[in-house]
């Protein structure tokens, strides 16, 4: 009986192991494309391996392409323009674009595979990013699932960057975790630090990422990130502002209001913040002490769930029907949010029934 | 059994359509048939795919399983054999092929887990079939669902524009078009039924 099962077993064993070899000598051969030519803005050649996406092609050669969700064509973030040799367009890549930018050839950059000689434009300041090694210096549990992290940059380096811009954590194998993912997240100190930054993350269940800097990481270990990425910046008008957060989104936010207190700032700015209970609530005080940095500053935090227990008399319930108060002339309001897609829908929404132009709508969509 | 290869293509397209009789490959059929172009890649390449592995799994039933009298173990061996041949072919295309990649390249991962695929495998053991029935069977069957899938696209291409009731959008009425779609082919079964 034993003795027919591990036959039985091993025959199995060979055949799949036989088709398996079959495939790793077919993808040897097959997949195996040369050294081709990417050439950048029409002036830059550089000479990568074939049969890999063009994100991670030129990510070999230093050149970051921004990419939220690490390749899986969710974010839409990697788009540059492919003039030649992309092929056409895939059906993962066609709900990612617009009919204008398919007519002028923006593609995503994680779909395309480079397997032959390609033509590629990308934004010069594309050039800017890259990658930083950097220390952990400090680990702040700002509550029960969000830690505030410093990293400081390794060599005396430097790193310049706009206040609301963000970066992208590189992991590293950590338990059973084999591979190497990157994740965004946004700078959550002033940019007027240069020698190191703060990201504020939120523990998602399962998240490989998330997991990792929450359970694995402590204060004395290298990091690796790239960045900085992203236009979600506080643009210099002078409209009116409405800052809208919902957990580890405090952090472009922050990051901006640090900036304007060097810089000082008169605009009429309301910050609504959603919570669910009062045990999700932090950097309250730091938030509180900007209402007297500026004079025209307001922070709201609302809680959609408080416990029974919770001590708490400020704003309650959703944060969208408080909008109403703080709009002053709809025309001339800036929002900056940040937040799960599921917020930044309905706060869109909210904001632009109330009058508030799309275009003047800003944030970040780590899909 | 004594049924020719070419009667038993016929048959396989028309009455023992492997969709409409053996209700088998449903996932991709519901889920793919919005559009008339991407039925007909998938179709093809279903129809590519069975005929190979309907062979190719004859050959390992017999060669492999057989002798070593682990016919039980036929589900997971038919599978891999399954996975593995589609795996190939995807790269084969891709290097080859870059067209026909483009158009096919996101349905073929999709194939492994057709079960009209895994279907018709156990259907010639269970059957019996020889080697060339095999691929006739398999042929066939691809065939059929090729047609299947085509017809009921081009229905919900013209349903596009109609008023479905609410309750039916999507695969509730898809799946009220298969079934009188199945009846009609019940009209073909005084030729040849395969059982």
């Amino acid at each position: 009986m034993i003795v027919n099962i591990i036959q039985d077993t091993g025959i199995l064993t060979a055949v799949s192991t036989i088709l398996g070899i079959l495939l790793v000598i077919a993808q040897r051969w097959l997949s195996n494309y040369g050294d081709i030519k990417i050439n950048i803005n029409g002036k830059r050649d550089i000479v990568v391996k074939g049969g890999d996406t063009l994100l991670s092609s030129l990510a070999e050669k230093q050149i970051y392409l921004p990419s939220a969700c690490g390749g899986r064509g969710t974010c839409g973030a990697c788009k540059c323009k492919v003039s030649e040799g992309g092929g056409p367009v895939l059906p993962t890549e066609r709900p990612m674009l617009s009919k204008a930018e398919l007519a002028d050839d923006i593609r995503l950059s994680c779909q395309v595979k480079v397997k032959n000689e390609i033509s590629i434009t990308i934004p010069n300041d594309i050039f800017n990013i890259r990658k930083y090694r950097s220390k952990i210096t400090e680990i702040i549990d700002y509550t029960y699932d969000i830690k505030g992290i410093t990293f400081q940059l390794l060599d005396g380096d430097t790193i310049e960057f706009l206040a609301g811009q963000y970066v992208q954590l590189n992991t590293k194998s950590y338990g059973k975790v084999r591979q190497s993912v990157s994740r965004a997240y946004s700078v959550s100190s002033g940019p007027e630090h240069k020698d190191h930054i703060q990201l504020i993350i939120r523990l998602v269940p399962e998240g490989i990422c998330t997991t990792w800097v929450h359970n694995h990481l402590k204060v004395g270990d290298e990091v690796e990130f790239t960045g900085p990425y992203g236009d979600f910046y506080l643009r210099d008008t002078d409209a009116d502002v409405i800052f809208v957060a919902g957990g580890s989104g405090k952090a472009p936010i922050k990051s901006m209001l640090e900036h304007l207190q060097v810089t000082g700032c008169d605009r009429k700015m309301t910050y609504f913040f959603g919570a669910k209970a009062l045990r999700d609530l932090y950097l309250t005080d730091e938030m509180r002490a900007f209402e007297k940095v500026f004079p025209n500053f307001k922070y709201e935090p609302v809680l959609s769930h408080p416990e029974p227990d919770d001590v708490w008399d400020g704003k309650k319930g959703f944060i969208m029907p408080y909008f109403k108060d703080a709009i002053r002339d709809a025309n001339n309001t800036e929002a900056y949010l940040c937040g799960s897609p599921g917020m930044i829908n309905a706060v869109t929404k909210s904001l632009k029934e109330l009058g508030v132009p799309e275009e003047k709508i800003y944030y970040d969509s780590f899909g | 059994m004594g049924i020719t290869p070419f009667v038993l293509f016929w048959a396989a397209i028309f009455t023992s359509n492997i969709l409409l009789t053996n209700f088998l490959g449903m996932c991709s059929y519901l889920s793919v048939s919005k559009e008339v172009e991407s039925s007909a890649g998938l179709g093809i390449a279903v129809t590519f795919v069975l005929t190979a592995t309907a062979g190719l799994n004859w050959l390992v039933y017999k060669y492999i399983l057989v002798p070593f009298h682990i016919e039980y173990l036929q589900f997971i061996v038919f599978i891999i054999v399954i996975a593995a041949f589609v795996q190939l072919l995807e790269l084969i295309i891709e290097r080859y092929v870059p067209a026909l990649y483009y158009s096919l390249g996101i349905f073929l991962p999709l194939i492994t887990v057709n079960c009209a695929i895994f279907g018709v495998s156990l259907f010639l053991v269970i059957r019996n079939y020889s080697f060339l029935q095999s691929i006739a069977f398999g042929a066939g069957s691809g065939i059929g669902w090729l047609l299947a899938i085509l017809m009921l696209a081009g229905i919900r291409n013209r349903l596009k524009e109609k008023l479905v009731p609410a309750g039916l959008r999507g695969a509730g009425i898809s799946l009220v078009i298969t079934g009188i779609m199945a009846l009609a082919f019940i009209g073909f079964s005084g030729i040849q039924a395969v059982q």
